[in-house]
């Protein structure tokens, strides 16, 4: 004859569930997933020229002093040629843009470039995505805001839009 | 007039389930025993009722009475009449009639056969289910009324999701749902003898056949889903460790411990607290399960209604009936008295670390489906995929499958062993054959799945043990349920382990015409053509598949489109094709054209194959596990005892 806590056991655990339950009923999920390196200083990488007449990046090259964008692409994906445009406009509006291409080949980037216009400065090869997981980018393109001392400021997942430009000129002036 | 009708059936049925459980409540209060008769009837009443309703709703839909909703959202006029019909529970408000459906009836059933357990804890059993039944009826009639009418009808529905259009639904939903909600039976049940402190052998032996019952058809329901996985959404896997099919596994887990504590329960007295507690914790999962998949807590192709009041209806109404329970049981359990004492090596022992193994299985996988929720309360964001289960779940799974050697042959409350040991031998030496086998022969196979077969062959020849020696004809047919459904999970096993160590895969572009080596198959791509279904329209596939020995088989997967009706979206899926044979399936997808160097043309297609070595083992086994049940129920249940006893009566009365 024992009645001891034991018995509660049960009915406590049922109680923390339906905690979950209504915490998740009461805030969505979201299902944007940031990069953990945001505010972090840019993983260590070297990667090789993707096409012929460019240069390779180092995450060395990131850290002069001079805040700019790092742009993940690939000739392969859609809509980077939809974004071509607004980096145009972003380099014509001074803004210093490196790239990464994620697994391409040298002919295809050069195709690529012809098409949309070069508006890098530098542009890595990243033939196995393993900068790109470092980074902690989950597709193309994306665009990482960096500082002067190479830190990542802010992830941008997918296409940048036209309306986009103007604040993102304006970020990087702050961080001057 | 249709629609109205439903909907005034439904209201009557809930009514007579408020009238059970008010019957059934004045009973136990007061003893009035003219109440009491009331209940029996109104439980089959409301299930005859809620069944009809039903029967009303899939009218509709053969119908193609768009002037009704949810005929409208969810059917179109020109789809085949096997979806048709399938529709009707394809979707939230008609699924969560068919619940009810299934609750009613087996209330009904209850009603009906149940003459084994005394009036006070039947008549307590019937009012819990009515409770039930009335909450969701609450649910059904006030927030997701399948039988509301437009006030203009469309000129056409919106159509079926396209991937639900596959006979394999037709069953599947249905299957799992008699499972899931059969097991409310055993919740019912249980929460009756919590109330009159009837928790002994005769409870045990009156609630077993209906835990079988609704296991065999969870058996199925997961066997189906997984199949219907594998074929129709073209990845090729019969397990993904989806929250969708850990929420189906985890009340399964938790029947198949309350199959094997009921057994000790009913033939030793023990374990009785136990029995009652996993009774009301498989049914639980079963509604936690349903709330997680329909509250669009998850995202997936399940969640039909992503509508937050429904989801809090939902939640309240599972707080009250597992909260109620439990609380019940904290109360009530610890005036259960202590049950018979065993040995540790004995039927008893055997069947406790069984429960203990599933509960663990049970609780790591809750436990990885529900964490992502809990880590994001925290601000954490992950997911939990199978590395997680196959690490946790994987072993344990093993060690649960040795300790089922063992079970079976050993005796009730205390043995020496002598049995388990002159019979182990065999046993082993078939575990050891496979092993050096597939170490000397099978190349490089990973730790889990060269473990999995060679408890596989252990099992194997372990489960058959227990007729050895015996009089194959005197042999009670729940001996051979045991042995049968034992045996198909070594079948069950051996098929998991062999796909997932051997299986070899393929994908490449190819042109028509040209060859593709998979295994020992020379796959010779034909070409394309297009076909146009009833509502789709698809590009179809050749292939001719030949083995080594020379037989050729053509297989015609397929990538179909089904047009946007009504301004819904278009709409792709893929139809693998399938090549059956002794060692196992040769599967194939026919994917994207390739573009070709212009970037315009396509001359190439993608084409996925995999060969997977003894992979229909897995369904077989499935099936194998629910027909040993099934033997089991016929064993159990004593329907023909039943019958032949109130023949005698009927008898007697004509003479009297």
């Amino acid at each position: 004859m024992k009645k001891s806590w034991v018995l509660f056991v049960p009915l406590a655990i049922m109680g923390l569930l339906f905690g979950a339950f209504i915490y998740r009923l009461t805030v969505p999920a979201e299902t944007l997933i940031q990069s953990q390196w945001i505010n972090k200083p840019m993983p260590l990488f070297d990667l090789p020229p993707a096409t012929a007449g460019v240069e390779g990046l180092k995450s060395s090259q990131l850290a002069d002093g001079k805040p700019r964008l790092v742009n993940v692409f690939a000739s392969w994906c859609i809509p980077c040629r939809a974004e071509a445009p607004q980096l145009e406009a972003l380099k014509a509006a001074g803004v210093p843009i490196d790239g990464i291409a994620i697994r391409d080949r040298p002919d295809d980037v050069a195709a690529f470039l012809r098409e949309n216009g070069n508006p890098f400065d530098r542009i890595g090869s990243d033939q196995q995505s393993s900068v790109q997981i470092a980074l902690g980018s989950s597709g193309v393109p994306e665009t990482f805001l960096i500082d002067g001392k190479g830190i990542i400021r802010e992830q941008i997942q997918g296409v940048i839009l036209a309306e986009q430009v103007p604040e993102i000129i304006a970020k990087l002036e702050a961080m001057k | 007039m249709i629609a109205e009708l439903g909907l005034a059936l439904l209201w009557i049925a809930a009514a007579l389930a408020c009238l059970s459980l008010v019957a059934g409540i004045v009973f136990l209060r007061t003893g009035k025993d003219d109440l009491a008769a009331l209940v029996r009837p109104a439980s089959v009443a409301q299930g005859l009722l809620t069944a009809t309703a039903f029967a009303l709703l899939i009218a509709l839909f053969v119908r193609s009475d768009m002037s009704v909703e949810l005929v409208a959202r969810n059917s179109h006029s020109l789809k085949p009449m096997l979806f048709k019909v399938a529709g009707a529970w394809g979707n939230h408000e008609g699924s969560m009639l068919l619940w009810l459906t299934i609750l009613g009836v087996s209330g009904a059933l209850v009603a009906i056969f149940e003459k084994r357990l005394r009036n006070d804890t039947l008549v307590a059993t019937l009012a819990a289910q009515a409770a039930l039944s009335l909450g969701f009826f609450a649910f059904l009639l006030f927030s997701s009324n399948p039988f509301k009418r437009l006030p203009v009808a469309p000129p056409d529905g919106q159509g079926l999701n396209p991937l639900l259009q596959d006979p394999g639904l037709a069953f599947h939903p249905p299957t799992l749902y008699v499972g899931y909600v059969g097991i409310s039976v055993a919740f019912s049940f249980a929460v009756g003898a919590l109330i009159t402190r009837e928790i002994g052998p005769a409870f045990a032996r009156a609630m077993r056949p209906w835990v079988l019952g609704s296991w065999i058809f969870l058996t199925l329901g997961i066997t189906a889903g997984s199949y219907w996985a594998y074929y129709e959404l073209g990845w090729g896997g019969w397990w993904f460790w989806d929250p969708v099919e850990n929420v189906s596994l985890i009340p399964w887990l938790a029947g198949t411990a309350l199959l094997h504590s009921v057994a000790v329960t009913a033939t030793r007295n023990a374990l009785r607290a136990w029995t009652v507690m996993l009774a009301v914790i498989a049914f639980s999962m079963s509604m936690v399960g349903t709330f997680i998949v329909r509250s669009g807590l998850l995202t997936s192709v399940h969640s039909f209604a992503v509508d937050p009041e429904r989801g809090t209806f939902l939640l309240a109404l599972m707080a009250i009936y597992i909260g109620g329970a439990l609380t019940l049981f904290a109360m009530r359990a610890g005036a259960v008295a202590e049950g018979k004492k065993f040995a540790l090596m004995s039927r008893e022992g055997s069947l406790v670390i069984n429960n203990l193994l599933l509960t663990t299985i049970l609780a790591l996988v809750l436990l990885g489906t529900l964490y992502p929720i809990v880590a994001e309360a925290m601000g954490e964001k992950i997911s939990v995929g199978p590395p997680y289960y196959n690490k946790v779940a994987g072993p344990l799974a093993l060690i649960l499958c040795l300790v089922m050697v063992a079970g079976p042959l050993l005796s009730w409350r205390k043995d020496d062993g002598k049995k388990l040991w002159s019979r182990l031998p065999a046993a082993a030496f078939a575990g050891a054959a496979v092993l050096f086998g597939l170490v000397l022969f099978g190349g490089k196979v990973g730790v889990l799945p060269l473990l999995g077969m060679t408890v596989a062959g252990v099992v194997a020849v372990a489960s058959i043990a227990p007729l050895w020696k015996r009089n194959l004809r005197r042999t009670p047919l729940p001996t051979w349920g045991m042995v049968i459904a034992h045996f198909g999970v070594a079948v069950a096993l051996a098929g998991m382990a062999a796909e997932s160590a051997f299986i070899k895969e393929r994908l490449v572009a190819a042109a028509p015409g040209e060859t593709v080596k998979v295994d020992d198959f020379s796959v010779k791509f034909a070409g394309v053509s297009p076909v146009a279904g009833p509502n789709y329209t698809a590009i179809r596939g050749t292939l001719i598949a030949t083995t080594p020995s020379g037989a050729s088989f053509t297989l015609h997967p397929e990538a179909r489109m089904f047009p946007g009706l009504m301004g819904t979206a278009p709409t792709e899926t893929n139809e693998a094709a399938l090549l059956t044979r002794p060692g196992g399936q040769l599967y194939v997808v026919l994917g994207q054209p390739v573009p070709g160097a212009d970037g315009m043309s396509a001359d190439r297609y993608q084409l996925r194959l995999w060969w997977k070595p003894l992979v229909w083992w897995i369904w077989l086994g499935g099936a194998l596990i629910a027909i040993g049940a099934a033997l089991s129920l016929l064993g159990r249940a004593q329907l023909i005892e039943i019958w032949r006893v109130r023949r005698a009566r009927k008898a007697q009365e004509r003479f009297a």
